[in-house]
């Protein structure tokens, strides 16, 4: 983990909140759109730092926020609450493999907009609901699905093309290497 | 696996939303207008790149289709100005005999177009943003029209830019008239969060007599919307709350999956 994809990672949030704005395609298309935080989220929760899990959670729940109706700062919670336990559990996922990038994805596209909802409801919100709302769950969470292990396959790109890897020291000294064999006079 | 830094960066996380949710409404507005500022330069490459095309379009376009289309306006301006003068002479006839029963003079609409630069990124709410703030004289509430029907009523206004709250979303609920012979009224309310071109028009009376196209149009009630804006047809009725009232869907005359221009009705009720 370094600052570059923290960087990268935040970057990636910041377009896809853009994209979310400006792109009616899938909402004219599927009837919904696509939320592309939560995947990204599955992402840093794997490769990156708490700090930057957290930082991910706050900058992209207030970006979003921003541009919808929703009261700021809802979406935060409900990306960090799919974020931490992933981050938590991360040594026992098999992260490399799309199988398990594709299910994530999905756990994690279903979850953020069901916690946002439901804590709308507890807010005393009155949000669009009806029986298309199960239609548009169903789409954002195939759509997230289906984008995570297709951005994992990007951000891997970018931190191999771009990125740069952290020197790390050993303890091994070629000065104090002891040499066996012979001593040769 | 639970570590105490594990809990303290949950913990501020959650300090954050809860600082962030009881935030005035006040704040809450310049919070997200400055946020909102962070993205102008993404903006400002989108808008450049949509008129790319157009540009491009323009340099190859061949001289005689400019020329048949500069024809074309010459001849749609004939018919317009032959238009605004017969209608000048019945809004001189209406303003006499409004004068002659001592009724109040009405004034026209005075109209701003706005470029539709956002869309609700969230499927529960269905909102837009348009490129007209508090600078160019918005305030909230007023009410949000293309040439087809209404759209809405601006909900915030910051200095450069204004959330529209489109008709069928929850916070936008419009008294309307049906055009028929008893002139029924009713509150259109939001439908379905799919299908955005159809709203309800509801708490109609138990006898109303709604028929399939009857064309329904906002009745100036409530003191956001003017009287007289079309909003759509009926599509269907049904009874509800075992005959207490009637419940109709409306087809909307404005197509709000496609908004790019919008007008805003700068003084709706003068």
């Amino acid at each position: 983990m370094n600052l570059f994809q923290t960087i990268l990672v935040l970057s990636a949030a910041f377009i896809a909140v853009f994209g979310e704005t400006v792109l009616s395609a899938p909402r004219a298309w599927l009837g919904a759109q696509v939320d592309l935080l939560p995947a990204i989220m599955v992402f840093a929760a794997l490769n990156t730092g708490l700090a930057t899990v957290a930082l991910l959670a706050v900058l992209g729940g207030l970006w979003f926020d921003t541009f919808s109706a929703n009261p700021m700062g809802i979406s935060i919670l409900p990306l960090m609450l799919v974020g931490f336990p992933i981050y938590l559990r991360r040594d026992l996922i098999l992260r490399n493999l799309p199988f398990a990038q594709f299910v994530l994805g999905a756990a994690a596209s279903a979850l953020v907009p069901a916690l946002t909802l439901l804590m709308l409801l507890s807010g005393g919100k009155e949000p669009l609901l009806g029986w298309g709302t199960l239609w548009q769950w169903i789409v954002m969470t195939a759509g997230g699905a289906v984008a995570t292990p297709f951005i994992f396959t990007l951000m891997d790109a970018c931190n191999g093309a771009l990125g740069y890897k952290l020197r790390t020291e050993v303890s091994f000294r070629s000065d104090r290497e002891i040499r066996h064999g012979r001593i040769l006079k | 696996m639970f570590k105490q830094k594990n809990y303290l960066a949950l913990g501020a996380v959650v300090i954050v939303v809860v600082l962030l949710l009881s935030l005035p409404t006040r704040a809450t507005d310049r919070l997200k207008l400055a946020v909102g500022s962070w993205f102008l330069p993404l903006f400002g490459l989108a808008s450049a790149g949509q008129q790319l095309p157009v540009d491009l379009a323009d340099c190859v376009l061949p001289r005689h289709e400019l020329l048949q289309q500069i024809d074309n306006l010459r001849r749609e301006n004939q018919q317009l100005r032959s238009q605004s003068v017969q209608s000048a002479a019945i809004a001189r006839e209406n303003d006499q005999l409004r004068a002659l029963f001592n009724w109040q003079r009405q004034s026209p609409w005075k109209l701003k177009l706005a470029n539709v630069i956002m869309r609700e990124p969230a499927n529960w709410w269905r909102t837009v943003q348009i490129d007209l703030g508090s600078r160019d004289g918005l305030r909230e509430n007023l009410p949000v029209r293309t040439a087809a029907g209404l759209v809405g009523r601006v909900s915030s206004v910051s200095l450069t830019r204004s959330q529209i709250v489109l008709i069928g979303d929850p916070n936008c609920r419009v008294s309307a008239t049906v055009e028929n012979p008893a002139r029924d009224i009713g509150v259109i309310v939001a439908s379905g969060p799919v299908d955005t071109s159809l709203v309800d028009l509801t708490y109609l009376a138990s006898s109303a007599n709604l028929k399939a196209g009857q064309s329904v149009v906002t009745s100036g009630l409530g003191g956001v919307f003017p009287k007289g804006i079309p909003i759509g047809q009926i599509v269907d009725s049904r009874s509800v709350e075992y005959g207490l009232y009637t419940d109709a869907r409306v087809k909307l005359n404005a197509n709000l999956g496609s908004l790019e221009q919008v007008w805003v009705l700068m003084n709706p009720f003068q």
